[in-house]
């Protein structure tokens, strides 16, 4: 996030597109559902009717996967009108006529065709987009997880750009981050072509400096991300893998591909906390510790170094993670000593740009925010506020890319997926009262759709792609589309995932979770 | 600003304009009791608990909706100050369930600090007492309106904090009860759980299911803690009674949620104690898990890993790190890919 969750109070509009707040970051949604009270203005695109739908002034109910037509026919109509903020395009970015010029062609009746949305409500959004002084985009992984999940992204930072709402309070660009860590994960360089702090493999002088703090020769070849992974251990170019607290099985896109990756390799490793879809198919388990059993921290999507605490001892003979990847690493050769997290912390800060001045003292009460390089430096709230990490903004001219797969005859439905309310992932489903709450998978079908399935709230459909199939039981409302099916990815019996298109954005590798093709049928 | 002074208690005092009597007179120490204030919410001056005497004025007004006024002079406690709070909690204690003994609330309720600063007891008034059914139909709440003081804060809460009103008062008088559209159970309404109205009841009539039994409340140890589920970074305390985590309250000084939570974190957590959870180190041996000790799990992975590596090469290893894991342990993990195997194959889902 360029911004802070304070923040969200600070603003006059929100943008939220491909988020759905209330349920995926409930927090997040709050601050939004309550500055609504106090007047804040609201514009949703999202091809459901979510409850921040319900909530907006202006609701841009557009097709999956048409969030670049949607962005490029704001921008035209924004420069059409003379909306754009000329002083910021001047002083702050570059590539502006490039942009001009793509998104000419995006007229509103063009927009308004592919994306579904009445030429009105284009109107209306661009025009109260780019005249409110401050206005925020909130987005997360309705924008990313798509094969053009990187062209998305930079269509949202375009149109924050255009008109100057960046840099300041109360605007930006805010990705809200889905898990507890996935910012400091990356941080930390858990990314194979990045140590931690984004210092990339492949510089010389980073390789050097880790070389030299680590006492080790390091490959300067960048590493496989997940889906290259996969596709070598099918391969059988891959013979290993340890897997540190995830379950791709369940979550990675495919997921009989991925069954099938982690059946040829020679040996699987899983630390885990309970018996997962991927841990059933470990040739050793090792029993990893909860957050309440371990000290250490996490990084939030505003970018906030936190505390975890140990709260009790681990379960049974479980063992904190840091440590268990302590012993194999000093079984193998690699000498790690450490007594306390702290220390990793310390090591980690004094390599980490980014983290240099953070320390547990510090972050004691309530975190700082990177970029927080030295001891006096109190944090950073508010990227970008003068520059951007390469000097002028890059407007980037993006033209659509449709889905991989879209509807056809043989799998005539749109498959979306996302997250609800009452889930995260896989732990909750180990929470008495959250699963007592939602124990099944309840696919949202249109009632149009129902009819024709001649279904009901509660019955049972088959949902089949070309990739797997499942059964679930099904919602009927109208808060999705016709000719769609949104689904959540959280329950074994319903392995959605199974479904999912096995294609990714070329540069991220983000597996494109927002669209498939199925084919739905009645169970008996 | 313009700074006004005033005297409290007999100290003179200066503070902003626009400032409360109430929080002037917390400045210089002294007590006043609340029900209905709260320093996050809108001020609807209810319950009368926190009246002060002020000289010249013709009543005792309630100090948190009065603002101070040059040369006001404040008694926080003057004879008619505490007459008027006694009479306040005798009417309260009248219409209130005597169950101190088995409230999970005792220890923590202002209704019971009150009475107990104050001395007073119940049976002043007699009367009519409030006799709902308790509602715990909910999977996450208890409700027993029975306790309730209707300070309102719940229904604040819900609508200020969280953006939703799912509560409000309904009825009149004596009958005045605070509840969902048409008197529905919460689990029947559009309620979602999140909890922030039990982090703000003054007393025992919104309890966290799932705790009750669990510990008094002077048993409980806290620790400040962030939380496992989504990216938003909330901040709350673990409740640990015994060695186990029996529940979490939220906690004024989270820097992103402050009390507010939503249902995952402030109800989900008990997963930690899951039966469910692995506790032992397992092989698989002919296709079933068998559990084993530390040492032998480890020297298999280490063995292995390292066979694997002088026959195929480094990169024919990879890992997947863990967005759920700790910094430290994020940390670790790449640095052993890299610097022990030898390979820079290690991901994480940020991308999937």
């Amino acid at each position: 996030m360029t911004n802070s969750f304070a923040d969200y109070l600070n603003t006059d509009l929100y943008f939220v597109i491909g988020s759905n707040p209330t349920e995926a970051h409930p927090m997040a949604g709050a601050k939004i559902m309550s500055s609504l009270l106090n007047g804040t203005k609201l514009i949703v695109a999202d091809p459901r009717r979510i409850e921040l739908a319900e909530k907006a002034d202006i609701w841009l109910q557009h097709r999956p996967g048409t969030d670049i037509p949607l962005l490029n026919g704001l921008m035209h109509i924004i420069i059409k009108e003379g909306l754009q903020d000329n002083a910021f395009i001047d002083e702050r970015t570059e590539g502006f006529e490039a942009l001009k010029a793509t998104v000419e062609t995006y007229t509103p009746a063009r927009v308004a065709e592919m994306t579904g949305v009445p030429e009105k409500l284009l109107y209306d959004a661009a025009r109260l987009y780019a005249t409110t002084a401050k206005a925020m985009i909130c987005y997360t992984l309705g924008i990313t997880e798509h094969i053009c999940g990187v062209d998305n992204v930079m269509s949202v930072a375009n149109l924050a750009m255009l008109t100057g709402h960046l840099g300041k309070e109360g605007c930006g660009v805010n990705p809200q981050r889905g898990q507890n860590n996935v910012q400091g994960a990356c941080d930390m360089g858990a990314l194979p072509g990045d140590y931690p702090g984004y210092q990339k493999v492949v510089n010389p002088e980073a390789q050097a400096k880790f070389e030299k703090a680590w006492g080790v020769k390091l490959s300067e070849k960048p590493g496989l991300t997940i889906p290259d992974m996969m596709d070598a251990a099918v391969e059988g170019k891959l013979k290993a893998m340890y897997v540190l607290g995830e379950d791709p099985v369940m979550t990675d896109p495919d997921a009989n591909h991925i069954k099938k990756a982690f059946n040829a390799m020679e040996f699987v490793v899983v630390q885990e906390l309970f018996m997962s879809e991927t841990a059933k198919l470990a040739d050793v388990i090792l029993p990893g510790a909860s957050f309440a059993e371990k000290d250490g921290t996490f990084s939030s999507s505003e970018r906030r170094v936190q505390r975890v605490r140990k709260a009790i001892e681990p379960i049974g003979d479980c063992k904190a993670d840091w440590q268990i990847i302590c012993e194999v690493a000093n079984r193998m050769g690699c000498k790690m000593d450490y007594t306390h997290p702290e220390q990793i912390f310390n090591e980690m800060a004094a390599l980490t740009p980014s983290y240099g001045g953070i320390n547990y003292e510090r972050i004691e009460h309530i975190g700082l925010q990177w970029p927080c390089p030295t001891l006096d430096h109190p944090g950073t709230p508010v990227l970008h506020t003068k520059s951007f990490a390469r000097g002028k903004g890059l407007f980037k001219a993006i033209e659509h890319t449709p889905p991989a797969e879209m509807p056809d005859e043989e799998y005539p439905y749109l498959l979306s997926t996302g997250r609800i309310l009452y889930h995260y992932n896989v732990t909750t489903r180990h929470s008495s009262a959250l699963d007592a709450h939602r124990p099944e998978e309840m696919a949202m079908i249109h009632p149009a759709d129902a009819a024709t399935l001649g279904v009901c709230t509660g019955d049972k459909v088959r949902v089949s792609s070309r990739r797997g199939s499942v059964v679930t039981k099904v919602d009927v409302t109208d808060k999705v589309l016709t000719g769609m099916i949104w689904m959540s990815f959280h329950y074994r019996e319903t392995p959605t995932n199974e479904l999912t298109v096995n294609a990714f954005d070329p540069v991220s590798k983000t597996g494109e979770y927002k669209v498939a093709a199925v084919q739905i049928e009645k169970v008996a | 600003m313009s700074t006004v002074t005033l005297t409290i208690d007999g100290q003179q005092v200066s503070v902003p304009a626009g400032t409360t009597v109430l929080e002037a007179a917390w400045k210089v120490g002294s007590f006043i009791p609340t029900f209905c204030h709260d320093p996050e919410l809108s001020k609807p001056g209810a319950c009368r608990i926190c009246v002060v005497e002020i000289k010249g004025a013709r009543n005792l007004p309630a100090s948190c909706v009065t603002a101070v006024a040059e040369g006001m002079v404040v008694e926080t406690a003057s004879p008619a100050v505490i007459e008027a709070r006694k009479t306040i909690l005798e009417l309260m204690l009248d219409n209130h369930p005597e169950d101190c003994l088995t409230c999970h609330q005792a220890g923590d309720c202002k209704l019971q600090d009150y009475a107990y600063f104050y001395n007073v007891k119940p049976g002043a008034f007699g009367g009519a007492k409030k006799d709902y059914d308790i509602e715990d139909d909910n999977l996450f709440i208890v409700r027993n309106m029975n306790k309730c003081i209707l300070c309102g804060k719940c229904l604040r809460a819900c609508e200020e904090k969280q953006g939703r009103a799912v509560i409000d008062f309904a009825y009149r008088g004596f009958r005045t009860k605070v509840s969902t559209a048409m008197d529905k159970p919460l689990a029947d309404s559009v309620c979602v759980s999140c909890g922030s109205c039990v982090a703000v009841c003054p007393t025992g009539a919104l309890t966290e299911k799932a705790m009750i039994g669990k510990a008094r409340k002077w048993e409980v140890q806290k620790v400040r803690t962030t939380c496992p589920f989504c990216g938003v970074g909330c901040n709350f305390d673990l409740n640990v009674n015994q060695g186990k985590v029996i529940g979490v309250t939220s906690n004024a000084a989270a820097p992103t949620n402050g009390r507010d939570m939503c249902v995952k974190g402030r109800f989900g957590v008990d997963y930690v104690h899951s039966p469910n959870r692995l506790t032992k180190p397992l092989i698989k041996k002919n296709g079933e898990f068998v559990e084993s000790s530390w040492d032998e799990a480890l020297d298999l992975v280490a063995s292995k890993l390292g066979a694997i590596k002088s026959k195929y090469g480094s990169d024919a290893i990879a890992a997947l790190s863990s967005a759920r894991c700790t910094n430290e342990e994020n940390y670790l993990f790449q640095k052993f890919m890299r610097a022990g195997i030898g390979t820079n194959n290690v991901d994480h889902c940020a991308r999937t």
